[in-house]
């Protein structure tokens, strides 16, 4: 139990209720309002309201007891949708069957962080989204009291019903929601203890699902409203290019077009926000009528481009100051992988350093290096990037996919001399995240052109716009070493480690804190391609690489893989190096632990191809045990078992998919997929020549097993996804006697032909 | 521009496009059936299936001129209330996460099940093989698949 202030003040809901109650010029209808209970259920006796009671602006009470609850952030497939009206749900005590679960608008008036990403909507919204039901339900309690001249402390509530101990008095939450509306928001609220929890740890069905089964519009791309224009995009064909000159007189005389321009997104003198991030800021823009119609335009428009010499010269300087011959500064893969290899770890800076590492390799019997590295790749959200935008009569109303509408609106209000107030962002269901929609330029962009038309456009991407846009995950490249002494004990260990155009390193997670002498550092080539977070970002290529060198290590030292990452994190638990580590190393040990024991690691490992692997990110442990065969030198992935430490499980079933995905994730883009370049030009540009994980490449069966100890929540969305690929990899060598330093690990598996292990 | 009437979940409907424009546009654009998805335009995702006479088509290579009188359903359409029984399963595995895919997941398998009751786990793998699911829903619609076809409803 305890006590939290709730910093709610009335004007905090004024403003969310004359948009919940259709404050928008244009009433978004289709978006509509979902039942938390599956329809034409049983339990689902109420019907709709008469009237409706906001409370706390997080949610509304309707006259016979149904509850309204705006889940604040957005929804990326990450269930979010569900789970965090049911925190609110717990704490206002009510049943869950008489819930409807509404998309709130961006509203910071009321809503602490409306963003996804980090995998910290859960655990940031852990307390105020308790806090919020727990206030609506104070302020019924009260209500109730007053009217029936009691203390509060005589009363208590269950699924919607309040019910006096001293007589048998009972009120619903309906019926007393209009007193309670009038109620003061109390200034501080008791939050429950866990062990009382109803809701809470309890699997609960995705609110939106049966409207995804059945094809109802619930996303961006679906957006269709009277007098919307379709408008789409031509971006340079390369990274380093820019428009020259274009014919479109033709293009504008074909059926149903519109018109066409150019656009500048961002300006030079736009002050921009760090989720601004485009290669393309300026693009010609085809406006239509249909879809079909403005493809058709597109591809018929003559244009001609150059180099963007501002951009090209410094990669052209860089190529040659290390004798690459590149291609006059547009970017080709292999050149980025000379770069990476020779170039990069030059520029290193130290970022720690415990003990004398110099010393301690100096001074080795035995020093093991190997380097590991990965390509770029696309998020590929199945929705491509789409926004819809009117922005006419001196207002902004905005209306699609975006991860970040907080930052969105900013950058609106800069690109277009717009106040905050006179813009409006609602975020539909989104066809995927993945960090991809953290950038919103294509929402600026969408909003610039629907200024330009003065009309309602809906910016649409096609499957090649998506993917050739950049906003990459970055390529990136580690090397380790580690010095054993004569006895094999394990001395000194070093991480270099860099990318284009970051590092992924984290110089202060595992194994630092658990060795004497380590020494990290980092460095970064320059590039004109666009990078941004990816699922995991950094820890999506380096969890994987240091779990296999983790590996490779364990055996040279002659040590069980699983024991030799106990005995380390046993050192940092008892006797940790430096004081910076980001690392809880007992909740390291117990996912260990976990997988060790649901995977039976010490009966099956000899017959088995496995691997484990365990990693530490998104405040949150996951640690994995893959097992592969080989059939025609195909990998079957047959079974991954998982043991995760994220705290409390709010939504348990909901949480086992999450940890599903992320899994197939992980394994699908470590083993299949990249992105390469030619003069510039990204070589893959749609699912033809992009792999991605399909059906018979899945885990024939993934199991999810978590740590119950009552932690408060922390991340899910991300943390499944790192480690597996470390799995994956210290599988391969089992069934191949091979070791796969670098991603997709396919390439490297149709090369080793016929000497496979079946 | 040219009109055509076609038969759209058992409703007759009249339009008038460029012949050359790809079903999943018309019954995006046009006939207010957003439920079939677009992904990729080139056949490798899956995500505008629908059912052409019952069997499982790629909307987005399918031209409205090739249309003609062949009978289509769309997920709007697959059943009259959403209990199409591989549209129950899905709902009790809760098989999706962002769920973008999985109309186009639900025709292919409604489909798959419709020429062979009880598949094996290699006939779903190789039926299911051409919807790509980017969340990695994978395993829990092989389940589903699974539930429905012991249903004996399909």
């Amino acid at each position: 139990m305890s006590k939290v202030k709730t910093g709610m003040g009335r004007r905090s809901f004024i403003r969310n209720v004359s948009l919940a109650s259709g404050g928008l010029i244009i009433g978004f209808s289709w978006l509509g309002c979902k039942r938390a209970a599956e329809e034409g259920t049983e339990e689902m006796a109420l019907e709709m309201p008469d009237e409706w009671f906001e409370l706390t602006g997080y949610l509304k009470i309707g006259d016979n007891g149904i509850v309204t609850i705006y889940s604040p952030n957005p929804e990326i497939g990450q269930n979010v949708k569900t789970s965090m009206p049911m925190l609110v749900a717990e704490e206002l005590d009510v049943d869950w069957n008489n819930v409807i679960v509404e998309q709130a608008p961006l509203n910071t008036d009321v809503f602490t962080r409306q963003l996804a990403g980090g995998s910290q909507s859960i655990r940031q919204g852990w307390e105020p989204l308790r806090m919020a039901g727990a206030t609506a339900r104070q302020m019924l309690l009260t209500a109730a009291a007053n009217q029936w001249e009691v203390p509060i402390s005589e009363l208590s509530a269950d699924k919607g019903i309040i019910n006096h101990t001293g007589s048998d008095r009972s009120i619903g939450y309906g019926e007393i929601a209009k007193a309670a509306a009038k109620i003061e928001v109390p200034e501080e609220v008791v939050l429950k203890e866990n062990s009382k929890f109803k809701i809470i740890g309890t699997s609960r069905k995705n609110v939106d699902a049966k409207e995804i089964v059945t094809g109802q519009p619930l996303y961006g791309l679906d957006v269709q409203l009277d007098g919307m224009l379709i408008a789409m995009i031509v971006q340079p064909p390369a990274f380093g290019m820019e428009l020259k000159s274009m014919d479109a007189d033709e293009v504008k005389g074909m059926p149903g077009i519109k018109d066409v321009f150019t656009i500048d997104t961002y300006p030079e003198d736009m002050e921009k926000e760090w989720s601004d991030t485009t290669s393309f800021p300026k693009l010609v823009v085809v406006v239509g009528d249909s879809t079909w119609q403005v493809m058709q335009a597109k591809k018929a428009l003559k244009i001609e481009w150059d180099l963007n010499t501002e951009l090209t010269k410094q990669i052209e300087i860089l190529e040659k100051s290390a004798g690459l011959s590149g291609s006059g500064g547009l970017e080709n893969t292999d050149v980025h992988y000379s770069l990476m290899a020779e170039v990069g770890p030059k520029k290193s800076e130290m970022v720690r350093r415990d003990g004398n590492p110099e010393s301690a390799f100096k001074n080795a019997a035995r020093v093991i290096e190997r380097s590991y590295s990965c390509p770029f790749l696309a998020h590929n959200c199945m929705e491509p990037m789409n926004f819809f935008a009117n922005v006419t009569n001196g207002k902004a109303e905005l209306l699609g996919p975006i991860q970040t509408p907080e930052f969105a609106e900013k950058s609106v209000s800069k690109r277009l001399g717009m106040d905050l107030e006179d813009i409006d962002i609602q975020m539909t269901r989104m066809g995927g995240g993945f960090g991809r929609r953290l950038y919103g330029h294509f929402l600026v962009e969408a909003a610039v052109i629907s200024q330009k038309m003065g009309a309602p456009i809906k910016l649409v991407y096609t499957r090649e716009d998506d993917m050739t846009n950049g906003v990459y995950r970055p390529a990136y490249q580690v090397t380790y070493r580690a010095a054993l002494d004569g006895n094999n004990n394990l001395t000194a260990f070093h991480v270099n480690a860099g990318g284009i155009s970051e590092s992924p390193l984290f110089a202060n997670r595992f194994p630092a804190g658990a060795i004497d002498n380590y020494l990290a550092e980092s460095w970064a080539i320059e590039s004109n391609i666009s990078i941004g977070a990816f699922r995991a970002p950094r820890s999506n290529f380096i969890a994987g690489a240091e779990q296999s060198f983790l590996d490779e290590l364990a055996e040279e030292m002659g040590k069980d893989p699983i024991q030799f990452r106990l005995d380390m994190l046993k050192r940092a638990e008892n006797d940790p190096v430096g004081e910076e580590n980001d690392y809880d190393p007992a909740r390291y040990a117990g996912v260990l632990k976990m997988v060790r024991d649901k995977a039976g690691w010490d009966n099956n490992s000899s017959t088995l191809n496995r691997g484990v692997a365990a990693y530490y990110c998104h405040n949150s442990y996951v640690a994995q045990v893959l097992d592969i065969s080989l059939k025609n030198n195909d990998p079957v992935i047959d079974k991954v078992t998982c043991a995760v430490d994220c705290g409390i499980v709010v939504n348990p079933d909901a949480a086992i998919n999450m940890v599903e995905g992320g899994t197939i994730d992980g394994i699908g883009h470590a083993l299949y997929s990249e992105i390469t370049f030619k003069d510039g030009a990204t070589q893959q540009n749609n699912f033809d020549s992009y792999r991605l994980i399909r059906h018979e490449e899945a885990p024939k069966k993934i199991e999810a097993h978590f740590v119950d100890n009552g932690i408060d929540p922390t991340g899910l969305g991300e943390p499944p996804f790192p480690p597996v690929q470390g799995a994956l990899a210290n599988a391969l060598y089992k069934a191949t006697g091979e070791r796969f330093y670098k991603q997709p690990f396919i390439t490297q598996l149709r090369n080793a032909g016929g000497d496979l292990k079946t | 521009m040219a009109e055509f009437n076609v038969t759209i979940n058992g409703e007759k409907r009249r339009l008038e496009v460029d012949p050359n424009t790809p079903l999943l546009w018309v019954l995006r654009d046009h006939l207010n059936l957003p439920g079939t998805k677009y992904g990729c335009g080139v056949a490798q995702c899956g995500a505008c299936t629908v059912h052409l006479n019952g069997n499982a088509v790629r909307s987005c290579q399918l031209p409205i001129s090739a249309v003609a009188d062949n009978e289509i359903t769309t997920i709007e359409g697959l059943s009259e209330n959403g209990d199409h029984p591989v549209q129950k399963a899905w709902l009790e595995h809760d098989v999706p996460q962002c769920g973008y895919c999985q109309a186009g997941q639900i025709m292919s398998a409604a489909a798959l099940l419709k020429n062979n009751p009880s598949p094996s786990d290699e006939d779903i793998e190789n039926g299911m093989n051409g919807n790509i699911c980017r969340c990695g829903t994978y395993t829990r619609i092989k389940a589903a698949i699974k539930s429905a076809s012991d249903s004996k409803l399909v």
